[in-house]
């Protein structure tokens, strides 16, 4: 067991496991986010939840946090290593006679999605660790100090897709997190060694999960920025 | 037909090399690649210039010898074929073709598209065997029933030919094809069961060693495979390599 993320496959391995752990994760944000296009209310009341309750606080957020960096240097890791597997490049090479534009770019998708993630972490991130662990704000209000001034998560949610800019940005992060996830969504099936009969059904499944939940993230800026501007 | 080929000329393996223009005239559609490049090989021999090296044996698409890349894909443009089986039909009077050797730090130029290959020797001398006491108590292979669809499944694992086309694909240089199914048609047999767990750890290291990149399942190893070995081979590598990992 020792030295196995020395190894190719042991890095693969790990790299899959790190990915379907962050897919999960999305599935899980998109199901929160969706809420606030239904109802501000529940919104409110399990972005408040996630954001206090000791477990998901001091446990699972910093095995995200682990993830997503592990998943992200990993990724740098290997490519860096793949480079030097091929010291000289083809003079003509038709890699798109044999594979898809997605799984050959990667590395740059994944890159996008970073400085995406980046944004995302100065937009909300960043902010509600200051909230609560500097500031010591754990009330979630709009103001602390009125106790029936409501949830502040809706608000906020609403002010930062005002901006056509970050709305366009995000939209573009999706895009790119739905050409990455095309490939990454199987290619992890296949790293930890699942290809048999089930694989067919995944690819639809995986297929229809990386357009479907970067599409509905999307839906979910499209619908605040077009509420907060048009009334819609 | 009349063509131009830009071939990969390179004296040794410590020379820079370069792409060098060649006029082809008067090829039939009916001659193999290889037959193509015989047809310029006489022309400059006649001309008093050095040939193009380049490897070939059995031209029968079964020893794995023949290699090129060409027009950007190991093997040329068809499919299931071999360099030796690929036939001139495929092209038009007129082209332009370029001919390369297999790229990869793991297999270094030895001269103009000759490729050195012994990494995938070693990789097969670290583990790509069976034991067998051969004292004379030999037990017939046939004598051990094994179901049909896992001897056809190591059948099929087993019709690699090394040639290297899958590692020439691969954008990462990676032989996870030809270390799959090396192990596949051992991992499905019980002959293969005793020596299992060194096998896969043995080969994989090997493997890494050589310099061969990671796979990032791009699948162009599989497409561009001569003899159609499937991905599923890594898969069951990637398996048997996390069991013996667990045990080992």
């Amino acid at each position: 067991m020792s030295g196995i993320l020395n190894s190719s496959i042991g890095r693969k391995f790990a790299m899959a496991l790190s990915a379907l752990f962050l897919m999960f994760f999305i599935l899980q944000h998109f199901a929160i986010n969706i809420l606030s296009v239904f109802s501000p209310d529940t919104f409110n009341e399990v972005s408040h939840f996630m954001g206090t309750f000791w477990a998901v606080q001091y446990l699972l957020q910093p095995v995200l946090i682990i993830g997503v960096i592990f998943h992200f240097a990993m990724g740098f890791i290997l490519e860096f290593k793949n480079w030097s597997a091929r010291k000289i490049n083809y003079a003509k090479n038709n890699g798109a006679a044999n594979s898809s534009w997605m799984s050959r770019n990667m590395i740059w998708s994944g890159g996008f999605i970073l400085v995406f993630l980046i944004i995302h972490f100065i937009d909300f991130w960043i902010p509600e660790i200051n909230t609560k662990y500097i500031a010591g704000d754990m009330s979630g209000l709009v103001d602390p100090n009125v106790a029936d001034s409501g949830f502040r998560y809706y608000e906020e949610l609403v002010h930062k897709f005002v901006p056509i800019w970050r709305v366009a940005l995000y939209c573009l992060g999706f895009i790119f997190l739905a050409l990455h996830l095309l490939h990454g969504f199987n290619s992890a099936f296949q790293s930890v060694g699942a290809n048999n009969k089930y694989t067919k059904g995944l690819k639809g499944f995986g297929k229809a999960y990386a357009i479907g939940i970067p599409l509905g993230f999307i839906f979910i800026a499209l619908f605040h920025h077009l509420k907060a501007c048009c009334g819609l | 037909m009349n063509l131009t080929l830009k071939i990969w000329r390179q004296k040794n393996a410590n020379d820079k090399g370069q792409l060098v223009d060649y006029k082809v005239t008067d090829i039939s559609p009916d001659m193999s690649f290889l037959e193509m490049l015989d047809v310029l090989n006489e022309q400059l021999i006649n001309k008093g210039d050095e040939p193009v090296a380049f490897d070939h044996d059995c031209r029968e698409g079964i020893c794995g010898m023949c290699s090129l890349y060409i027009n950007g894909e190991a093997h040329g443009p068809d499919r299931g074929v071999t360099t030796c089986q690929l036939h001139m039909r495929m092209f038009k009077d007129g082209d332009t073709i370029y001919i390369e050797p297999f790229r990869a730090a793991a297999f270094p130029v030895i001269k103009d598209l000759i490729v050195d290959r012994t990494s995938f020797d070693r990789i097969q001398h670290a583990g790509g065997f069976i034991s067998v006491n051969t004292s004379g108590n030999t037990i017939d292979a046939n004598a051990i029933p094994i179901n049909k669809q896992d001897a056809d499944t190591a059948f099929e694992a087993a019709t690699c030919i090394g040639c290297g086309a899958c590692v020439a694909s691969c954008k990462n240089s990676s032989a996870m094809l030809f270390v799959g199914a090396k192990v596949s048609q051992f991992a499905l047999l019980p002959q293969g069961q005793v020596e299992a767990t060194d096998r896969v750890l043995n080969m994989v290291k090997q493997m890494d060693d050589e310099g061969f990149g990671n796979c990032t399942n791009t699948g162009a190893c599989e497409v561009e495979c001569p003899k159609g070995i499937s991905l599923e081979n890594i898969a069951r590598m990637n398996q048997e390599y996390l069991k013996a990992s667990l045990k080992g």
